[in-house]
Formats: C-alpha cells, sequence, structure tokens
C-alpha cells in the first residue's frame, strides 16, 4: 500500500485518540529501546533524531568501534591538500552529553533477531525494540584479481577514510618524478558514485603542481560514470594529458594487479606503477549480513520506513541498504536516517509518523574553486524510493558559478556534521 | 496578505488533487508484454543492434536521432536538431501518436492509444537505461504528483511539529543553531519572507537548482510548516 497523506492523516488522528500513555512497545521493560550500529552519516543521524525528539521517551544506544569518525566526504579534499585530516574528524561526546545516547565503542559481532539481541565483541549484550544497523559497506572478496585486504598497505582502497587516505597520500606525495599512478575504479554500485573520479581530480591538482610529468591510469569496469561530461572537461582543462580513463569499452574491466611486483595489468598489457588505488566492488557491513538480512551483496528494505523486508524491527540505512534510486552517499544516508527516525519513533511512542521524503546532492571538486554537483529528490513507492526530479551542474559553467558550488559544498559539510553530531 | 492570497490559490488548485506522494511510471512485466508490439523492428537489452529501427538501449535522456550509425528521416533529424529528447513525457506523447512528433517518420507505427499501456511499455523501456542509484543524474524513474493537501486537510497549516519532521531535509546543509558556514541561515526569519522565498525557488523565479527542487516538491502547507517552525527555533 502506498502510505498517502489522508492515510496517514486518518491513522495517526486514530492513534492520537486511542493511546495516552507513550511507551507503546516498551515490552513490560519499561522505556523502549532502540539499539543503533554504525556512527556515520546514517546511525549517528538517526540515533541523535530519534533521541532529540522522543525527549527522553526511548533508550537509544548507539555502538561504534571508532572514537573518531572521519568522513569519507572531503576526504578526496584532503588528498588534494584543501583540508587537513583534523578537519575531517569527529568524535562522540556530544551525542553522549547533549542528547544522553549511549554511546558504546565496540564492535557488534553478532545479531539475534528472535531473541532481539545485540552481542559486542568485548562480551556484552544489547537488548532491542528497534534495531537501526548502518554499518557502510565491506568488500567483495575476490573482486580484483591479485588483490586482498591484505594488500591494503601495497595498495591501499582508501575508500573508508582515516590511516588508509593517509596511507594513499603519502603515496601520492613520494611517487617518483614523471611516475605511474593507477586506480582500479570500482563496478556498480558502490559508495559515492562521482567518489573515485573526484578523487581522480584531486591527485591530478596535487601531482600538477608537484610532480608534473607524472601520469594516473584509471582502469574502470564501467562504460559510463556520474558526471563524466563535466569531470573529463575538467581533466582536459586543468591536467591535459595526464589522466588517461579506460573504460569498459576499451578493456577497463579486464584488470590484474600485483602488489609484490606492483603491477597492473589492463586488457593483457603489463604497466609498472609507482602507487595503485585497488577500489573493489562493494557489499553491505558484514553485521548487515550475520543479522540475516541481506540478499545477495545488499540488505533490501521498505521504502516508507527503510524497514528490512525480512524483519519489521530491524531498518538498514545508508550505503548497506538496497533501497531504489538514491546513490550511496553520506546525504542519502543522512535522509533516510530522518524517515526512518521519524518511524520508529511513532512505532515506539505513537508520535505522529509522516510520509517519507527523501534527497541527495552529491557536490565534487575538480580543480582549485571549479566545484560541480548533481542531486535528486525521491520518494517512496510500494516497489522502491524512485527518483523523481533531479539536476546537475553543466559544462561551460562561469568561474564564478564553479566558485559557488565549492562553498556550498564547504556550508553543506558544516551542516550535515552538525546534523550528525549536533 | 501575500500568504493569504497564496493559501486561497492553493485551496482551489488542490481541491482537483489526490493527496498522493508518487506514482511510478508503470508495470515493468505489463510493458514487457506491449514492447512485442515494437520487437518486430526494434532490439532492446544485452547485445541489441540496429535493425529495421535504432536499438533502445540507453535511450532515456538521449537527443532524438543521434546515433551516427543509423539512418533516419529527415523529419527525426529534424526532431532531434530541435532538441526534441527522450524522457518519459516525450515517449508518452510520441507512442500515443509517433506522427504528431515527426510528421514523416519511417515507422510505421499507429500508437498506442491506452494510457496505462503506453505508462507499462515506458517503465519496460527505462529499465535498459541509466539507474539513478549509480549515476544520479539519471532520468526520474517516477512522477511526483502535487503535495498539496484536500482542502480538508488545511489544519496541517503551519503545524510546527510537521514542520520540525520536514526540517530535517533542510538541516543537511542550513545549520539549525543558524551558523552560516556557506550556505546561508535560515532561521528566525519572519514566517512571511521565508514562505515569499520558497515559492519563489518553487516558481523558479529565484535560482538555485538545489532550492528549486527541495521547493519544488513542498505544498503550500508544508511550506507554511516549515516557516513556523524555523522563525521559531531558537538553538
Amino acid at each position: 500500500m502506498t502510505l498517502n497523506r489522508r492515510t496517514f492523516l486518518g491513522t495517526s488522528a486514530a492513534a492520537a485518540a486511542s493511546i495516552s500513555a507513550p511507551a507503546l512497545l516498551a515490552d513490560g521493560h519499561g522505556k523502549p529501546r532502540v539499539v543503533v550500529i554504525g556512527g556515520g552519516s546514517g546511525g549517528a543521524t538517526a540515533a541523535r533524531y530519534i533521541a532529540k525528539d522522543s525527549k527522553g521517551a526511548i533508550d537509544v544506544t548507539l555502538v561504534e568501534p571508532s572514537r573518531t569518525y572521519f568522513t569519507c566526504y572531503f576526504s578526496n579534499l584532503y588528498l588534494g591538500g584543501f583540508k587537513e585530516m583534523d578537519d575531517l574528524g569527529h568524535t562522540y561526546g556530544n551525542l553522549a552529553a547533549a542528547y544522553g545516547i549511549n554511546v558504546v565503542h565496540d564492535w557488534a559481532v553478532d545479531v539475534d533477531r528472535d531473541s532481539k539481541t545485540v552481542s559486542l565483541a568485548g562480551g556484552a549484550t544489547l537488548p532491542y525494540d528497534k534495531l537501526i544497523l548502518s554499518p557502510g559497506i565491506d568488500f567483495v572478496d575476490g573482486a580484483v584479481k591479485g588483490w586482498s585486504l591484505a594488500y591494503q598497505n601495497a595498495m591501499p582502497h582508501a575508500y573508508k577514510a582515516g590511516s588508509q587516505t593517509e596511507l594513499l597520500k603519502s603515496q601520492i606525495m613520494n611517487l617518483p618524478e614523471g611516475g605511474v599512478f593507477a586506480m582500479v575504479a570500482p563496478p556498480n554500485p558502490y559508495r559515492c558514485p562521482p567518489g573515485p573520479y573526484e578523487r581522480i581530480s584531486m591527485i591530478a591538482y596535487q601531482l600538477k603542481q608537484n610532480n608534473p610529468t607524472a601520469k594516473i591510469i584509471v582502469a574502470d569496469p564501467k562504460p559510463k560514470f556520474s558526471k563524466m561530461g563535466l569531470f573529463q572537461e575538467g581533466w582536459a582543462n586543468h591536467y591535459e594529458g595526464m589522466v588517461d580513463w579506460i573504460g569498459a569499452d576499451f578493456g577497463g574491466g579486464n584488470v590484474s594487479v600485483d602488489p609484490a611486483n606492483m603491477t597492473v595489468t589492463i586488457d593483457g598489457e603489463e604497466t609498472s606503477v609507482d602507487a595503485c588505488n585497488v577500489i573493489p566492488a562493494m557489499k553491505a557491513g558484514k553485521i548487515a549480513d550475520m543479522a540475516g538480512v541481506t540478499d545477495g551483496n545488499w540488505a533490501p528494505v521498505n521504502a516508507a520506513d527503510m524497514s528490512s523486508k525480512a524483519d519489521a524491527d530491524v531498518h538498514v540505512l545508508g550505503d548497506s541498504s538496497s533501497q531504489g534510486d538514491m546513490p550511496k552517499s553520506g546525504f542519502s544516508a543522512n535522509s533516510q536516517a530522518k524517515v526512518c527516525a521519524n518511524a520508529v519513533r511513532g512505532a515506539l511512542t505513537g508520535s505522529k509518523v509522516f510520509p517519507a521524503k527523501f534527497s541527495n546532492t552529491c557536490w565534487s571538486l575538480i580543480s582549485a574553486n571549479d566545484g560541480v554537483k548533481v542531486g535528486a529528490t525521491y520518494e517512496a513507492t510500494p516497489e522502491k524510493i524512485a527518483k523523481v526530479d533531479g539536476f546537475i551542474s553543466q559544462t561551460g559553467e562561469d568561474s564564478a558559478t564553479r566558485k559557488a558550488t565549492y562553498e556550498e559544498s564547504e556550508g553543506w559539510y558544516s551542516g550535515i556534521v552538525s546534523d550528525m553530531f549536533g | 496578505m501575500i500568504r493569504a492570497a497564496l493559501f486561497s490559490l492553493s485551496v482551489a488548485a488542490s481541491a482537483f488533487l489526490a493527496g498522493v506522494a508518487a506514482a511510478d511510471t508503470g508495470d515493468v512485466q505489463a510493458g514487457e508484454k506491449v514492447f512485442q508490439k515494437c520487437s518486430g523492428c526494434h532490439q532492446i537489452g544485452k547485445g541489441a543492434e540496429h535493425r529495421i529501427g535504432p536499438h533502445l538501449n540507453g535511450l532515456f535522456g538521449r537527443p532524438a536521432a543521434s546515433y551516427d550509425d543509423f539512418r533516419y528521416s529527415k523529419s527525426f533529424q529534424r526532431a532531434g536538431a530541435g532538441g526534441l529528447e527522450w524522457h518519459a513525457d516525450t515517449l508518452d506523447v510520441f507512442l500515443e501518436n509517433p506522427r504528431s512528433m515527426a510528421s514523416a517518420t519511417r515507422m510505421s507505427f499507429r500508437g498506442i492509444k491506452d494510457a496505462d499501456d503506453r505508462a507499462n511499455l515506458i517503465a519496460y523501456l527505462r529499465t535498459f537505461s541509466d539507474n539513478p542509484a549509480d549515476i544520479p543524474e539519471a532520468d526520474p524513474t517516477a512522477t511526483s504528483l502535487s503535495h498539496d493537501l484536500d482542502p480538508t486537510i488545511l489544519a496541517l497549516v503551519g503545524d510546527p511539529e510537521y514542520g520540525e519532521y520536514l526540517s530535517g531535509e533542510c538541516t543537511t546543509c542550513h545549520q539549525s543553531s543558524g551558523s552560516d558556514d556557506g550556505i546561508p541561515s535560515i532561521t528566525l526569519w519572519p514566517e512571511e519572507d521565508f514562505v515569499l522565498a520558497m515559492h519563489a525557488y518553487k516558481n523558479k523565479q529565484r535560482n538555485h537548482p538545489v532550492m528549486q527542487m527541495m521547493a519544488g516538491r513542498l505544498g503550500d502547507e508544508e511550506i507554511a510548516a516549515l516557516a513556523a517552525y524555523f522563525a521559531r527555533l531558537e538553538d
């Protein structure tokens, strides 16, 4: 059934009339309990909104192994020299202090959906009434021939921000004069569709200043990618002759790497490289698999409230979910988290549940003050989250527009991290 | 005064509209059956090639008559040069009566009169073009119906609780603290200014693609709810 506004008003009015006491689903144990696994764009936002809007009526626990969370978004700008690593790091103290969220720095190692409990590596067991999984991505084993996580130091993925990003940057900065940098780009679907290409832009920007005869080769299993016209225009304008993008039509998908000898073989042709960024095929964060809510690589969800198709008391947000038309992005996860938070709160306390609306915008930086963006709005249909409208920056835009777009992306960054961490 | 005028307009307009949120463009499986009318001339899917008609992979968002290796009628070449692109709306008109768009097309097909059949066919064709999850700028897969509500529900106007929920879409970029780090503050505005600004974006009188898109799907009472919420927001 499509949730329409009339139905929702009807049911919420009825609900409001019949329910006087909150804690609808407390199951005889006091306050209803929500456990959120993953403290990124989806999880931190969901935890904060549920805690903030329920004003203490719901017990919220956030499980996140890292004490400092580094955003993937803007980590390419760190590679380009526009941001410091410290600019990307965020901590959870305010979520605990200002919103009363129980922040647990531990790994979730199992979910028992029958007893509705989460087990932590440290031995604790957390009971829940509603579970929200927002664990981001893991990599598909064997996705790139010759590469595995064991080789992530020789050939970093840098697709989870932090030490991997710092490692990749040091390899870029230490590239020999006139050296070769290679990227193995991922197949669809993956986190941040324009991300690999913004990364190419930022690496080219860095090399153009410090090592202008260096070359960049990209082996790509896809025939096209997001903002392709904008990136290719930018590469021609700013980094002429530096970037060699080899798409699927030219054998870019037929690739293997040899981390011990630092070679990359594309469509049968072996090349020695000085640094190589391998971004493998992706899948839902492992805990989604352990919870038994995945089908193939991702966790299917209902568009109206991000609940798992396998279990109405489990919600899956962001990159791990399979929801339809939204790209896997921090903005998408943040947007989905607010729809989910509203639905979870409604189920647990009888608060009003409003219809789902989703949006996303991805900004990318091509060179200094040369920003572009793509965005869309989405709505819940019975089958999926469906795109209903959108826009994209145009090729040939003037420099003032591009500068304004970059400045807007900085504003968005401040906005989303304060929306996540308070 | 101006807000009152806007609301009376919306009452008139919304009386004709249902409050449904979004509609899929059609049923893909049913569309596959409809495609049998096309498959004598057009191939689609893996390995599809031009035959009597051009192949139809990657159709959505493509200008008409844009393959160099297919001989189009003059009529179609003119339509392409004139800016015709294939999207759900243009395909719907074309499929109802092909000659309405290209008077001398060589496509000898009378068209599909049934709107559901066309919608289903378009949904089927859409599955062979770029997926917005991978290429966010790819064509939409559904149409957004109006968010204007039935007048009997206009009691929602200015509901700050609804405004608070809706504000989640704003605070990804506009900080609820009112800080401005490159994206302007929208807190503590007079409600009327807020409403006017949002309607100016909605009507594309103010230029900003993100804001035009965000405001474009907000109903009048939703804008009022947001105005009411942000006007009272103290950090």
